[in-house]
């Protein structure tokens, strides 16, 4: 186990140092002048761009350059963001509370939900339970983020005026700007800030903020976990020990349940890796259309502005909660399955 | 029927199957309307500029949307681009982009798949470590980050899409061929003296491509999603360009009417809209059945 977990550990360390390679290499695409361009802030300003490219060594070879870039990354250097107009590695902590905040409610939604309907329509297969949930995750897999999220906002916010988008109402953000002292950040995090310093008033205004991104990122991530559910469902149910049970009089939830369940969620935590990629796609167009400044939306921003450091860092950034992600599934996964940890 | 070639015998099996599926006939049906609007397009609305037909013509430079009438039969967008234009026209640019990337894509990871599946060893080692990596970051992150480099444009996210689709496909090409490599037929064609080549080709691909067709089928909806949600964010070709994605995006400031007609500007983004769930939709329907068709599990039931 201990083998296992080492070499997969070594592969996480090896895949990033990839991914920046990559991700540089990529960048690296941009001319010297263009990449000086970025530190121009006025027209006087653009006939240092030869100094500019001197000064911070812009037309060196590659792998001077990528140390270079390297070295400042592990002092927590991550350069200046346009966007966000502060140093990246301080905005990234700014946006960053937003996109958990929408992911913590998201998550628990779309597992129990995707595991609760693969379920039914694994066990009532071929029926109207089945058909709907079948129909449910093709048209959820079918529905782009961002259109689904303009529908949402055209139907709850123009017509019928109840949920707006944004993360917080501009009364409510103007207070916490003028007060800073009565509104203390503790998290980032509004709907448990408000808690935390006794304003239920944010809390209720941060969650009202969250219905509709949640609900949109629900219906279109929970198809996929649904779908594995459901053939795991299928074909433990079909498996020999099932049959036993049935033969031996067990009851059928039992068997359902504790039987062929445990063993189709299986499958599940294979495509949780999966899933959080998809999560994280979905939270950029979900970011976008509601104006959610978080991860997602500057990455967008940082896109159309050419803001090459953010670029960089949100890569990085995804890159390593995708590798720690599997990491930990892959440990999980030996640990509920011995048949792989035994190997 | 038993004169017939097995594989043919299976084939017709296969259609027999897909066909049965009502969902199937209904993306079929979907996808071959929407084929037909491309093919026909220039006839069903006759383009304006002939330099480029993917140019939407507009009268005057209003930002107000116009409902549906006579001449526009289904309105204009913001800027009085004609919205049946654009949706007509924007059929061959999703099918221009589905083809291409997943074209590309598919047969790029399928090749790759069957060399590192079928040889292993040194070549499989480093070819599995390069997808780990490419792996690592979210389609949608790395396409757009690639977009940037390349600059702004249709064309460079379809070669972004390309570049970054194949991982896909190289996985499940892999681990199908690693399961048929050591099989007796593998092994017959092996000690007959044929080449690597053409046991690939001959006898490994066709047992091994069904997942990929499957995965090629629903790729098709999900990167159209991918690069009109590119379009919206503004990293598309340049604005008036008959794209769905981009005629979304300029019904983004109309999605609440003024205040006594708040559904005014409905038609801005629900045909477009509609569309690409369509569109999307259509090709997902062919993939499900095709799984349901191919999945060795579930076929003979």
């Amino acid at each position: 186990m201990l083998a296992y977990i080492t070499r997969r550990s070594l592969l996480l360390i090896f895949v990033l140092f990839g991914v920046s390679v990559l991700i540089f290499g990529i960048l690296m695409t941009f001319s010297p002048e263009r990449r000086a361009a970025t530190f121009v802030t006025s027209p006087q300003q653009a006939k240092d761009i030869p100094r500019i490219i001197k000064q911070f060594g812009l037309d060196d070879p590659f792998y001077i350059q990528y140390l270079r870039w390297i070295k400042e990354v592990f002092k927590g250097n991550l350069g200046w963001s346009l966007v966000a107009s502060r140093p990246v590695s301080e905005a990234f902590w700014n946006y960053f509370p937003v996109t958990l905040e929408m992911n913590l409610f998201a998550a628990p939604i779309v597992i129990i939900f995707g595991i609760w309907l693969g379920t039914l329509s694994g066990i009532h297969r071929d029926t109207w339970i089945d058909h709907s949930t079948r129909i449910l995750a093709i048209v959820g897999w079918s529905l782009p983020t961002f259109l689904f999220a303009l529908v949402l906002l055209m139907i709850f916010y123009g017509y019928f005026q109840i949920l707006s988008p944004g993360v917080i109402s501009d009364h409510l953000s103007m207070f916490i700007l003028d007060n800073p002292d009565s509104f203390k950040a503790y998290t980032g995090l509004y709907t448990l800030d408000g808690i935390l310093n006794g304003r239920l008033d944010i809390t209720l205004d941060a969650l009202s903020h969250l219905v509709l991104p949640v609900l949109t990122y629900v219906i279109v991530v929970v198809a996929l976990n649904m779908r594995v559910m459901r053939s795991g469902m299928i074909e433990e149910l079909s498996k020999e020990y099932v049959i036993t049970a049935v033969a031996k009089g067990a009851d059928q939830k039992t068997i359902h349940i504790k039987h062929a369940r445990r063993n189709a969620l299986l499958p599940v935590i294979t495509v949780a890796g999966q899933l959080v990629a998809l999560s994280m796609e979905g939270s950029v167009a979900v970011e976008v259309v509601y104006n959610r400044h978080g991860i997602g939306w500057w990455l967008a921003e940082s896109a159309v502005q050419l803001d090459i450091p953010v670029l960089m860092c949100i890569c990085l950034f995804m890159a390593v909660i995708f590798v720690i992600t599997n990491l930990t599934l892959d440990i999980l996964y030996a640990y509920i399955d011995p048949r792989i940890r035994l190997q | 029927m038993n004169s017939q070639h097995p594989r043919l015998r299976e084939l017709k099996f296969t259609l027999h199957r897909i066909f049965r599926n009502p969902s199937a006939v209904i993306g079929f049906v979907l996808i071959l309307f929407f084929l037909a609007v491309a093919v026909f397009a220039p006839y069903i609305a006759p383009p304006q500029y002939a330099h480029n037909p993917y140019l939407m013509p507009h009268k005057g430079f209003s930002p107000t949307p116009k409902p549906p009438n006579k001449t526009h039969i289904f309105g204009t967008a913001s800027g009085q681009y004609d919205i049946f234009y654009g949706v007509v026209w924007g059929t061959r640019t999703a099918f221009k982009i589905g083809l291409f990337v997943v074209g590309i894509a598919a047969l790029a990871g399928i090749a790759l798949g069957a060399i590192s599946g079928y040889y292993g060893g040194i070549v499989d080692e480093v070819l599995m470590r390069i997808t780990d990596i490419i792996w690592a970051i979210p389609t949608l992150v790395l396409a757009m980050t690639i977009v940037v480099a390349f600059g702004r444009g249709l064309d460079k996210i379809m070669i972004a899409l390309a570049l970054v689709g194949w991982r896909w496909y190289v996985r499940v090409i892999r681990s199908e061929i690693l399961t048929l490599r050591d099989q007796d037929f593998v092994q017959a064609a092996k000690i007959m003296g044929v080449s690597d080549m053409k046991i690939i080709l001959r006898h490994i691909l066709p047992n091994a491509i069904y997942p990929a067709l499957i995965m090629a089928s629903m790729d098709m909806g999900s990167m159209v999603i991918t690069a009109s949600f590119m379009s919206f964010v503004g990293l598309g070709a340049p604005k008036g360009y008959a794209d769905w994605g981009q005629m979304v995006a300029l019904a983004r400031n109309y999605i609440v009417g003024p205040p006594d007609d708040p559904l005014k500007f409905w038609y801005t983004i629900v045909i477009p809209g509609g569309c690409i769930v369509l569109f999307v939709l259509g090709w997902n329907l062919i993939g499900d059945a095709l799984r349901d068709a191919f999945d060795p599990k579930l076929r003979r039931r």
